[in-house]
């Protein structure tokens, strides 16, 4: 009994030492909202917090929100995350979560079903239903309010392409049409990079989601089979995904290792590389308009007249031509928060109409509520792409939702770093990749197609 | 007064329990707990995230298992094995004797200003060496600037020869140390077994080998256990350096453990991988006192 009274001690101290404490002597509250805190999007979101904090502390009395910003690259801040939202003593109450994770957190109980709050939520019908899909679990909990999605495709300089003698507006119909282009590219102009992708395991989910399920999901093969709950360890398509990283890599297409093999690799891109017009295509997401913003990190007005998005082709321009991969973030619950009731309300009033409108354009993501959709002032907001990103939408696909994905996602990021650099072929590298997911999910999840 | 101070001393077990207690405590607490728990989570297949952290159980040698069937594990293994007998026996060992040798005879003030360069690099932190070295063979860095003045096309340093890189930096970093040690060792060498090493007409390097290394064996066993141990849990300055890569060119077992653990987020596979790395740093630390003849 007293042992059990010292550990509470223990652990209450913690808490509070940790600015966690739930309900301090006086009565007041607190409520601390953990997000990520990195590159332009980072900057949105304190932006958005510090907007919806003081209207909610005078909506509620008593309450203090404790904003905690988790500055790390991509793939430390779920970890971090993951690390905070484990124990009861420094879990924060609410948190923006990357979609491809919910499942993983769910199933890990970090995350808090929200199904009974959205049931009597009037605004829940103005959200997407693609963008609920991705918060929703394999028997229906939703874990999150998604706040913003994306797409991706073929970011290209116009006028590298001009001089270079391609066609303006570019259509490219198949895989080989982008190789040849990048290979006119590089003919013209050897100071240019022609052809930027991820491929470093040090740019984590955006070398597995922007460059490798972007060439997977246009052969026809995909990671996951839903009919049979089984990972495709290997396929035909996920070998030409890697031999066209191979082509690119060896055949001098794409960046300098030393550029591209670093956590950096975003930054170099989108604040120097893409405004010096040193990149001739780069296959990346929409959202990184944010960059060039008047607020973001690399103010570039003419940056959209520069750059255009075009849609990413399918392999050989199979049926239907193109394809998009699209994620997003929410705003979830921690499964540990003591007032659950609360969080719930801040959530609400996070993702409102209003709310939503001003942050949307600033993270330069596709909006979530159908209602910001709709708004024309937010469809031809400057310096953005939201009307070709949108377009993509009809034939984009989403990560598999699987708790597992977030391990598989790093085997496939060490596949493809392994081709990149010549270390492996892609036999090997997907051999490699087959070994490896065998050994996190079991020899009874994979299969071979 | 005698007798009062004779009391004092009387030996009582319970008093000495009593003193060692609080150091038993933070042994267990910091130290005997946690190796027992990686050594159970081991065995388990704990993650950070997915359905295996709530459903944590015992899965026997599975971990093990595929360790060894793994080939990354094999290459990182080797890797391991490359940048500890290059950085760290080779390197900065043989390097630490060389300069405390060339030292020995020399004028005092000399001595300081050497040994003062040598031991900067150890005290710099592991962080803080990382981003020098980067710096120094980063694209646009001190070796590409020299090289270019020289004449030679600029080098990726850090894609092409990144073991050279981290083996380098490491040398630098730790260097010191054996320095040091052999400082010491060679101060406790005496001098009349010199002198009559030399009237007998030993060269320098008979002198060396014949006389002075087997006097003073017990350090460099010791500085071996040492640099070894510290080499092999090597983990910041890789990481910040290289991140393991490219590939899996630098990926020495730290780092390999610590993508396993957290960015792959299986945290029963990585404490698998820790214990094989404490037992390498074990068998090692017994195959130099073996090797070398010492007894501690």
């Amino acid at each position: 009994m007293r042992r059990g009274k010292i550990i509470l001690a223990i652990l209450a101290g913690t808490s509070l030492v940790a600015g966690c404490g739930q309900t301090s002597a006086s009565g007041s509250k607190t409520l601390t909202i953990a997000y990520w805190a990195f590159g332009p999007r980072g900057k949105s979101y304190a932006a958005w917090f510090n907007q919806v904090k003081p209207a909610f502390e005078k909506q509620h009395p008593g309450v203090t929100i404790v904003l905690e910003p988790i500055a790390a690259a991509e793939n430390d801040f779920y970890t971090k995350l993951d690390l905070m939202m484990k124990s009861p003593s420094t879990a924060p109450d609410v948190v923006t979560e990357d979609t491809f994770l919910i499942n993983a957190d769910a199933s890990a109980g970090l995350i808090q079903p929200l199904n009974s709050y959205v049931s009597s939520w009037k605004n829940w019908s103005q959200f997407e239903p693609a963008a609920k899909q991705a918060v929703t679990n394999k028997v229906g909990n939703i874990y999150g309010v998604p706040y913003d999605s994306d797409s991706r495709g073929l970011w290209y300089n116009v006028n590298l392409f001009k001089k270079a003698g391609l066609p303006v507006p570019w259509h490219p119909h198949n895989w080989n049409d982008i190789i040849a282009a990048a290979t006119t590219l590089k003919a013209k102009d050897p100071g240019v990079i022609p052809f930027w992708s991820y491929v470093g395991k040090a740019t984590g989910e955006a070398t597995t989601m922007q460059d490798f399920e972007m060439l997977l999901y246009g052969t026809g093969n995909s990671l996951y089979d839903s009919s049979t709950n089984k990972w495709i360890v290997s396929s035909p398509g996920f070998l030409s995904s890697l031999q066209f990283i191979q082509n690119v890599y060896s055949h001098g297409l794409g960046p300098q290792l030393s550029q591209i093999l670093n956590g950096q690799a975003n930054n170099t891109e989108t604040t120097q590389l893409m405004p010096e017009q040193k990149i001739g295509i780069a296959l990346d997401v929409n959202v990184i308009t944010a960059n060039w913003l008047p607020q973001g990190p690399a103010p570039w007005p003419s940056a959209t007249k520069t750059y255009d998005l075009t849609a990413m082709p399918t392999e050989n321009g199979q049926s239907p031509g193109y394809t998009s991969m699209s994620g997003g973030f929410a705003l979830s619950m921690s499964a540990h928060t003591k007032n659950k009731d609360l969080a719930w309300q801040f959530i609400q009033m996070a993702t409102s109409e209003k709310n939503m409108r001003t942050i949307d354009i600033g993270l330069s993501g596709l909006p979530t509520r159908t209602d910001v959709i709709a708004d024309p002032s937010y469809a031809n907001a400057p310096g953005q792409v939201f009307k070709q990103a949108t377009s993509f939408l009809q034939y984009t696909h989403y990560r598999p939702a699987n708790a597992q994905y977030p391990e598989v996602s790093t085997a496939i990021q060490t596949a493809v770093e392994s081709v990149a650099t010549g270390s492996l072929s892609p036999q090997q590298a997907m051999a490699q990749y087959a070994q490896s997911v065998t050994r996190m999910v079991g020899a009874s999840g994979v299969e071979h197609q | 007064m005698s007798k009062r101070k004779g009391r004092s001393v009387s030996y009582s077990p319970w008093r000495a329990i009593l003193f060692l207690l609080p150091t038993w405590a933070l042994m267990l607490v910091f130290f005997v707990l946690p190796v027992l728990l990686t050594f159970y989570y081991s065995f388990t297949n704990l993650s950070l995230t997915g359905p295996n952290s709530v459903d944590t159980h015992f899965v026997g040698f599975t971990n093990f298992v595929t360790m060894f069937a793994d080939p990354a594990f094999r290459t990182s293994v080797l890797m391991t094995l490359i940048f500890l007998v290059f950085s760290a026996i080779v390197g900065q060992q043989v390097l630490g004797l060389i300069i405390a040798l060339l030292l020995q005879q020399k004028p005092r003030a000399f001595r300081s200003i050497i040994g003062v360069l040598v031991i900067v690099g150890w005290v710099t932190p592991e962080i803080v060496v990382a981003f020098i070295w980067f710096a120094f063979f980063s694209d646009h860095g001190t070796a590409n600037s020299v090289a270019g003045v020289l004449g030679f096309k600029p080098i990726a340093w850090l894609v092409h020869f990144p073991m050279l890189c981290v083996v380098v930096a490491n040398i630098w970093h730790g260097t010191a140390f054996s320095m040091l040690v052999y400082q010491a060792a060679l101060g406790d060498v005496p001098s009349e077994v010199k002198e009559a090493a030399m009237i007998d007409g030993a060269t320098g390097w008979r002198r060396l080998v014949g006389v002075t290394l087997p006097i003073i064996k017990g350090s460099v066993a010791t500085n071996m256990i040492l640099i070894t141990l510290q080499t092999l849990g090597l983990f910041t300055l890789i990481y910040a350096l290289t991140g393991g890569g490219p590939g899996t060119s630098t990926e020495t077992l730290p780092i390999y453990m610590y993508e396993q653990a957290f960015s792959n987020y299986q945290l029963g596979y990585g404490t698998a991988i820790s214990l094989v790395l404490l037992l390498i740093g074990i068998i090692a630390s017994f195959a130099y006192l073996k090797i070398l003849k010492v007894k501690i």
